[in-house]
C-alpha cells in the first residue's frame, strides 16, 4: 500500500511538474527564444526523483532548505548541461521548481498511509492544474493579442514565434499600430459612435425599463402575468430571426447607417433583460415606505424618483454596467444595419478592417486592445455589480 | 372609493409599462410576424428599396446674356424594375424670375413651377430644361439657385405589401439546400457546444470553490472569455490558428509534433485512425465548437458556483465523518445538488447555442462545413441576396425553437411543482 501510494504520489506531481516546465517553455518559445523540445523524458526522471527524495528526506532538512537544493539541481542540470538558455528562462525553472516543492512538501510518508490518501492528492493536484490549465487557456489569447499589437509585419515574418517586445525603442515605434488605427482608419471616430450608443442604449433602456418594472414589481393590473412571461419569453428570442425583418423596415425608412437605428434596436433587445432584473429587485423593497409616500400624496413618478430609485442604486447600476456591455460588445446588427464607414461602431470596423486581406495583423489586434480594453477594465473594476447581472440576466448572449 | 383606486392604479400601470410594451413589441414581436409574411413572397434584396423619382439640378449661364438663365435637371427613376406612377415636380424660384420656354407638362405660379410627369417606366430617364430670365434685368446668383432643391414624388408599388404569395422558399428550404445537413451541423454545434461548456463549467466551478490564494482574481480571469467582444476573441483565434503563420502552428512545427501545418479553420474533414478504425473528424467545425465552449463555459462556471456555494457544510462534514472519499463527496452530494442548475443551464445554452451567428460567421463565414442555421439565414438573404429565402430560414429556427421552448417551460413547470 505504501510502496503503491508513493509510486502514485510521484508521478502525479511529476505529470504536474512537467505541464508548468512546458508551459514556461512555450511562453520562452513565444519570446523568441530557441527550445525545440520539452524534453519531457528528463524532466519526468528529475521530477520523479526529486518527489521520492522528498519523501525520503522528511523532516531532517527545513524544508525552505530542500527547496532551495531541489530547484537549484534541477536548475544547474535543465539551464547548463542539457541546454544554454539565457538566465531570466532559468530564474523561471528556479521559482517554479521552488513552487512545486513547495507544493509537494506538505505530503510526508505517514500522510500516504491514510485512507483514501492517493484521491486527496489526484484532487490536489487537479485543482492545481486546473487552476493553472484554465488560466493559461483563457489568458493565452488576450496576451498573444496584445504582444501582437506592439510587433511589425516584417519582425513576425522573420521570426513568427518571437514576441518579445522592445522596450528600448522610440514610443511612436513601439505603438505605431495604434496611431496607425487611429489616424488612418479613424478608430477615435468609432470609440465615440460606439460610445454614444452604448450610453444612449444605458439611458433609454433605464428610462423605459425602471417604470415598467416598477408596475409589474408592484402594481395590480390586467395581463400583468402575460406580461411577466412574454417578457421571459421575448429575452429567448434570438436577434437572427430579427434581421431581415428588420433590415426591410430599416431601409424603407432610411433608419439604416444612422444611430437612431441602433439605439432603437439595442434598447429594444435589452429591455426585457432590464425589465427582469429590476423588477426582482423591486420586490424586495419593503411595501411600508410606499405606503407612507400614498398618505403623503406622493404621485406614482414622485415614488420612483424619491423611494424606489434611491433605494435600487445597487441594482439599477449592475443593469445598467450589464446593458451598457452588451451593447458595446454587440456585432450583429451593426453588420446588418452598418454598411458605410462613417457610422460604423468599434466592432463593425474591427470587421470591415479584417475583410480587406491586406491589412497587416498587428493592426486589427491593435483594434481588438482597443475594443477589448474598456470592457475588461469595466468588468474587473466593478466585477461585484456585473456578476450579480450576469447571474440574473444569466441567458443573454 | 376602493374600485376608484384600483381603476387608478390599473391606469398608472398601463401608463407605466406601455413605453417599454410598445417598443419590445414593434421591434421584436412584430419582425417575427413580419418575418412570416415575407417568407412567402418572392423578394430579393434589390427590391425593398422604394422607388423614388429623383432630380439633379444644374444651373448653367447663358453666354452674352447676364440677365439671363439656363437650368437643366437630369431626372431619373431611382429603380432599375418598378414603374413609379404620377411623378409630380416641384421648384421655387427667386421673385424676379419670369420664364422664358415653358414645357406643356408644366405650369408657372407665383415663382413657383409646377410639373407634372405622368408616369417613369423603370430605368427612366430625362434631360428637363428650363429658361428663365430676370424681369429687372438684375444679374443671378447661381448658388443661391443651386441651393434650392426640387421636390418630387410619386406613387409606386411597394414590394412588400401587394399580396402575390408563393410557397417557393419553403419548397427550396427544406427540400434543396441539404437542409438535412444543415439541421445536423446546427445539432452537432449546439450539442457539443453546450455539453462542453457545462462540463468545463462544472470543473472550474469545483475548483474555484477550493481555497487558495488568488480565488476571487481567478474567478475575474474566468469570465474574461464571456465579457470581452466576440469580434476581437474571433480575429484573436483566427490568427492563432491560421495556417500559415498562426502561433498555434509554428509552435506545433518548432517541437515537431507535427510535420505539415493544419488547417483548424479551412479543413472539413480531418481522417484520424484509432485503433484501426478510420474516423472522420469535422475539423473546422470542431475548432467552432471549441472556440464556443471556451466562451460560454464562464456562464455554467457562473450559475454552477453560485449554486455550490450554498451548498450546507454540514453535508460535507457529515461524509468526512463517515469517512467517504473526495470523489465519493463530488459523485454523492455535489452532483446530485447541482443537478437542477444543470438542467436549466442545458435548456438555456441550447436555445441560445442554437441562435449563435456571430460567433460562426466571424470564424469561418460557414465555410468548410461549419454552416448552421442561422449563418443560413445571413448567406440567403445578404449573399445570395433572396430576402424571402433568409426569411423563410428563420421561420424554421423559429418553429424549431418554439419547440425547444416547450419542452424547456415543460420541464421548468415539473420542477416548480416538485419543489
Amino acid at each position: 500500500m505504501r510502496t503503491k501510494n508513493t509510486i502514485l504520489f510521484s508521478l502525479i506531481s511529476t505529470f504536474f511538474l512537467i505541464f508548468l516546465i512546458s508551459i514556461w517553455k512555450i511562453l520562452a518559445t513565444l519570446q523568441g527564444l530557441s527550445i525545440n523540445s520539452f524534453n519531457i523524458e528528463i524532466i519526468f526522471i528529475f521530477g520523479f526523483l526529486i518527489s521520492l527524495a522528498h519523501l525520503g528526506i522528511g523532516d531532517r532538512i527545513k524544508s525552505i532548505y530542500k527547496s532551495i537544493i531541489f530547484s537549484s539541481i534541477f536548475v544547474f542540470c535543465d539551464g547548463y548541461l542539457i541546454q544554454k538558455l539565457p538566465i531570466w528562462y532559468n530564474v523561471g525553472v528556479f521559482l517554479i521548481l521552488y513552487f512545486f516543492t513547495n507544493k509537494i512538501s506538505k505530503y510526508t510518508f505517514i500522510g500516504l498511509k491514510e485512507e483514501h490518501s492517493t484521491q486527496v492528492i489526484l484532487f490536489d493536484f487537479l485543482t492545481l492544474f486546473g487552476i493553472l490549465f484554465f488560466s493559461f487557456v483563457i489568458l493565452f489569447p488576450f496576451y498573444m493579442m496584445l504582444v501582437t499589437s506592439f510587433k511589425t509585419q516584417i519582425a513576425l515574418l522573420v521570426n513568427p514565434l518571437d514576441f518579445s517586445i522592445n522596450f528600448g525603442q522610440d514610443i511612436k515605434d513601439l505603438f505605431k499600430s495604434y496611431f496607425v488605427i487611429f489616424k488612418s482608419y479613424k478608430f477615435g471616430k468609432y470609440i465615440v459612435t460606439s460610445t454614444i450608443v452604448s450610453v444612449g442604449t444605458v439611458i433609454i433602456t433605464l428610462l423605459f425599463a425602471i417604470p415598467a418594472a416598477y408596475a409589474v414589481a408592484r402594481l395590480n393590473f390586467f395581463g400583468k402575468t402575460f406580461l411577466s412571461t412574454s417578457i421571459l419569453i421575448i429575452y429567448m428570442f434570438p436577434a437572427i430571426v430579427l434581421v431581415i425583418p428588420l433590415y426591410t423596415i430599416f431601409s424603407q425608412l432610411g433608419l439604416r447607417n444612422s444611430i437612431e437605428g441602433l439605439l432603437i434596436v439595442y434598447t429594444a433587445t435589452t429591455l426585457p433583460v432590464a425589465i427582469y432584473m429590476l423588477q426582482g429587485y423591486f420586490k424586495s423593497i419593503p411595501k411600508e415606505l410606499e405606503e407612507a409616500a400614498i398618505l403623503d400624496k406622493l404621485s406614482w413618478f414622485g415614488i420612483i424618483t424619491k423611494i424606489i430609485i434611491p433605494l435600487s442604486i445597487p441594482a439599477i447600476s449592475s443593469v445598467a454596467l450589464y446593458v451598457f456591455m452588451i451593447a458595446w460588445n454587440e456585432f450583429l446588427f451593426s453588420l446588418m444595419f452598418l454598411d458605410n464607414p462613417n457610422s460604423f461602431t468599434l466592432s463593425r470596423a474591427i470587421q470591415y478592417l479584417s475583410g480587406d486581406a491586406e491589412t497587416p495583423r498587428q493592426y486589427l489586434m491593435a483594434g481588438s486592445v482597443v475594443v477589448t480594453l474598456p470592457v475588461l477594465f469595466i468588468f474587473v473594476y466593478f466585477e461585484k455589480y456585473l456578476v450579480s447581472g450576469l447571474t440574473a440576466g444569466s441567458v443573454k448572449g | 372609493m376602493n374600485n376608484t383606486l384600483a381603476n387608478t392604479e390599473k391606469k398608472t400601470a398601463y401608463i407605466l409599462t406601455l413605453p417599454a410594451v410598445l417598443l419590445v413589441f414593434s421591434i421584436i414581436l412584430f419582425p417575427i410576424f413580419a418575418n412570416i409574411w415575407i417568407s412567402f413572397k418572392e423578394v430579393e434584396l434589390k427590391d425593398i428599396r422604394i422607388p423614388e423619382p429623383r432630380a439633379k439640378k444644374i444651373v448653367k449661364s447663358i453666354s452674352n446674356e447676364p440677365s439671363k438663365i439656363k437650368i437643366l435637371y437630369k431626372l431619373r427613376n431611382s429603380s432599375l424594375i418598378q414603374e413609379i406612377r404620377d411623378v409630380s415636380f416641384q421648384d421655387n424660384f427667386p421673385k424676379n424670375f419670369e420664364i422664358a420656354n415653358l414645357d406643356s407638362r408644366c405650369s408657372y405660379e407665383k415663382y413657383n413651377l409646377k410639373c407634372e410627369f405622368g408616369n417613369w417606366p423603370a430605368k427612366y430617364r430625362e434631360n428637363f430644361q428650363v429658361v428663365f430670365e430676370t424681369n429687372d434685368g438684375s444679374k443671378i446668383d447661381k448658388k443661391n439657385l443651386k441651393s434650392i432643391k426640387p421636390k418630387l414624388d410619386g406613387k409606386s408599388d411597394n414590394i412588400l405589401l401587394n399580396t402575390n404569395f408563393t410557397l417557393k422558399n419553403f419548397k427550396k428550404v427544406l427540400f434543396e439546400n441539404e437542409f438535412v445537413d444543415l439541421l445536423l451541423t446546427t445539432f452537432y454545434y449546439t450539442f457539443f457546444g453546450t455539453v462542453g461548456s457545462i462540463v468545463f463549467g462544472i470543473l472550474t466551478a469545483q475548483m474555484v470553490n477550493q481555497k487558495f490564494y488568488g480565488r476571487t482574481f481567478m474567478r475575474s480571469v474566468l469570465l474574461f472569455p464571456y465579457v470581452a467582444p466576440v469580434v476581437a476573441l474571433a480575429y484573436t483565434w483566427e490568427l492563432l490558428l491560421d495556417p500559415n503563420s498562426g502561433t498555434l502552428n509554428s509552435l506545433l512545427l518548432n517541437y515537431q509534433i507535427i510535420e505539415t501545418p493544419i488547417n483548424l479553420l479551412g479543413q472539413k474533414y480531418i481522417e484520424i485512425s484509432i485503433l484501426g478504425f478510420d474516423f472522420k473528424l469535422r475539423l473546422a467545425l470542431t475548432t467552432v465548437i471549441m472556440f464556443e465552449i471556451w466562451r460560454y463555459f464562464p456562464l455554467a462556471f457562473l450559475f454552477i458556483l453560485a449554486r455550490l456555494q450554498a451548498i450546507p457544510k454540514e453535508l460535507y462534514e457529515a461524509a468526512d465523518v463517515d469517512g467517504a472519499s473526495p470523489f465519493q463527496k463530488f459523485f454523492n452530494i455535489t452532483l446530485p445538488q447541482i443537478t437542477a442548475v444543470i438542467s436549466i443551464l442545458f435548456m438555456i445554452r441550447f436555445i441560445w447555442n442554437f441562435n449563435k451567428f456571430e460567433d460562426v460567421f466571424l470564424l469561418t463565414g460557414g465555410a468548410s462545413g461549419t454552416r448552421t442555421l442561422p449563418i443560413n439565414v445571413y448567406q440567403q438573404g445578404f449573399a445570395i441576396s433572396d430576402i424571402g429565402m433568409g426569411s423563410a430560414v428563420s421561420i424554421v429556427i423559429v418553429v424549431l425553437l418554439l419547440m425547444f421552448m416547450f419542452f424547456y417551460f415543460k420541464l421548468l413547470g415539473k420542477r416548480v411543482d416538485e419543489n
